[in-house]
């Protein structure tokens, strides 16, 4: 590429394809954004992790039970609600292991995402921890409990 | 209630997909805007509407509308973006769609643009695997949108047997259409080894499972029948387009075996197709379905009707999805092979139809058209957003 490179100022910054060698200008305008995210109505939800217990909510009108937890029941077009503890007991309903991680979970060594069933009725979306991996099943009992790691 | 005016597809452009380092976003978008404006004959100024389907995270430009608009000469135009994941092209189709229908306009263009290659694959995995509900599934849990398909993969495996293999064959169908036209981002045969040796990304699913990251564009240009009939002698019609949406958390979804939008989308669409819901394929010469993983096309085929639930894998393991089987799909190559820039994909499906029942594209690719109706399927997310759109050579 060195014959590429020296038709542009060094000042400039141009890189080259690696493939196709093509001009490419590397945007020196870099930024990183972090979202601040309304918790105010789920505040339960969070005070429950602390106590290794996970809520739900449930409409005290229809009795639906929501989970992610929610304030609004959009049946009854109400927020009369009251938190639910989850038993946390439940079965594997479908599973897979990321092994091409995204951007922001590079540091983590391949991890197996499910989704369960638990006996409430409601599905959580999860990683799943087990010894013995290739024993993994549909169907299988499984507990959701609460852990503590790093982003 | 109004009638819909009758709606012709008069003019269709493409852009080459793939890693296109060798242009900007507005050079790509006027590659698409060029041909369709040339294949319709028309100048800028006879296009009243534009609208964009565009999801634009990937590209540096944060809202590139205005910017394609002057770049192409489409300033005087009427404009909207829309976004709807991954069918955010079909979205675009619908807005335009819906603005001649209403008779608000007379000619309106559908553009789909995405420029994902501005960014590496870890930040594409990032930007894909935040569509759903990003704080309480992606956050905490890194899934990718493989990771979401591979839920569906290993459900449908276990429970009706369908193995590695027939997904593979999904892939080595679409490769070989793509290997015949031009305009795909990997015009390359491979073979079931190929498919089966390459290596998992999200267990069950490999890399030859999966579509690919494109920059691309595609543009149709829609026109009221009394426009249409002075424009071209070859019109292909909007029979239907429509839509429906499912729930943003994965955790909400009544099973992994079946993706509900489609159903509901397909339903929608046949009823004003006037199909028989129960055996679509007798309707259709040829099909573009949403392919965006290879597990995604055989539950399509299941939830568009064209076989009995749990029937997909068959389809594939018996290669009926080709030319000369029960329904050709994907003879474009599909978003596994000709690429899936995100917001064009749903305008690059039509396009394809389009010429398909025009019987203009290569012809080792190409459909018999007996009956002149086609069929494009294509899904936001894990079905968040789906549409189904039929186009046919008759009215009626």
């Amino acid at each position: 590429m060195s014959n590429e490179e020296s038709k542009y100022p060094s000042t400039l910054p141009i890189k080259f394809d690696k493939k196709t060698g093509l001009p490419l200008w590397s945007d020196v305008r870099e930024f990183s954004v972090k979202y601040n995210i309304s918790i105010n109505n789920i505040q339960k939800f969070f005070e429950g992790l602390s106590e290794n217990k996970i809520f739900a909510t449930k409409c005290k009108r229809c009795g639906k039970v929501y989970f992610p937890p929610q304030v609004d029941c959009p049946a009854c077009k109400e927020s009369d609600i009251e938190w639910i503890e989850l038993s946390g007991e439940g079965e594997l309903e479908t599973f897979t292991i990321i092994k091409i991680k995204p951007k922001t979970f590079q540091h983590y060594d391949d991890y197996m995402l499910a989704v369960g069933k638990l006996k409430e009725g409601i599905k959580v979306l999860a990683w799943l921890k087990t010894d013995s991996p290739d024993k993994v099943k549909i169907g299988m009992k499984i507990k959701l409990v609460v852990t503590k790691r790093l982003p | 209630m109004i009638a819909l005016r009758n709606v012709a597809i008069v003019g269709v452009g493409h852009s080459r997909f793939g890693k296109r380092v060798d242009v900007s976003i507005p050079e790509l978008a006027w590659e698409a805007i060029k041909e369709a404006l040339k294949d319709a004959n028309l100048s800028q100024e006879d296009i009243k509407f534009v609208s964009l389907g565009s999801f634009g995270i990937w590209s540096s430009e944060s809202s590139p509308g205005a910017l394609i608009l002057e770049y192409s000469g489409l300033t005087s135009a009427e404009f909207l973006r829309v976004e709807a994941a991954c069918a955010s092209g079909s979205a675009a189709l619908k807005v335009a769609y819906n603005a001649v229908a209403s008779g608000a306009v007379d000619i309106a263009m559908a553009l789909g643009v995405e420029k994902m290659n501005e960014v590496g694959t870890a930040e594409n995995l990032e930007i894909l695997g935040r569509i759903g509900n990003y704080f309480w599934e992606f956050q905490n849990f890194g899934p990718t949108f493989v990771g979401y398909y591979a839920l569906y993969a290993t459900a449908y495996m276990n429970k009706y047997g369908a193995t590695e293999e027939d997904l593979a064959k999904i892939a080595v169908k679409n490769h070989y259409y793509a290997s015949f036209n031009p305009k795909a981002h990997i015009p390359k045969k491979i073979t079931l080894e190929d498919a089966l040796g390459s290596p998992y990304i999200s267990w069950p699913l490999k890399l030859y499972d999966c579509s690919l990251i494109s920059d691309g564009s595609a543009a149709v240009i829609l026109a009221s029948e009394e426009i249409a009939k002075k424009i071209t002698d070859s019109p292909v019609w909007v029979r239907a387009i429509s839509g429906a949406t499912a729930t943003a958390n994965h955790s909400k979804r009544e099973d992994f075996l079946s993706i509900p939008s489609v159903r509901i989308a397909a339903e929608r669409a046949y009823k004003i197709a006037g199909f028989d819901a129960e055996n679509p394929v007798k309707y259709l010469d040829v099909a573009e379905v949403h392919d965006c993983f290879t597990i995604a096309e055989i539950l399509a085929y299941e939830d568009l009707g064209f076989v009995k639930k749990g029937k997909g894998y068959k389809l594939a393991r018996e290669e009926q999805t080709y030319i000369g089987g029960l329904i050709p799909v994907n003879l474009s190559g599909g978003l596994k092979a000709k690429g899936h820039p995100i917001g064009a994909t749903g305008i690059s499906m039509v396009v394809e139809l389009t010429k398909q029942l025009q019987q203009r594209v290569e012809k080792q690719r190409q459909a018999p058209i007996e009956k002149g109706v086609a069929l494009a399927h294509n899904v936001g997310g894990t079905g968040h957003y789906a549409f189904v759109t039929i186009l046919s050579l008759s009215k009626s």
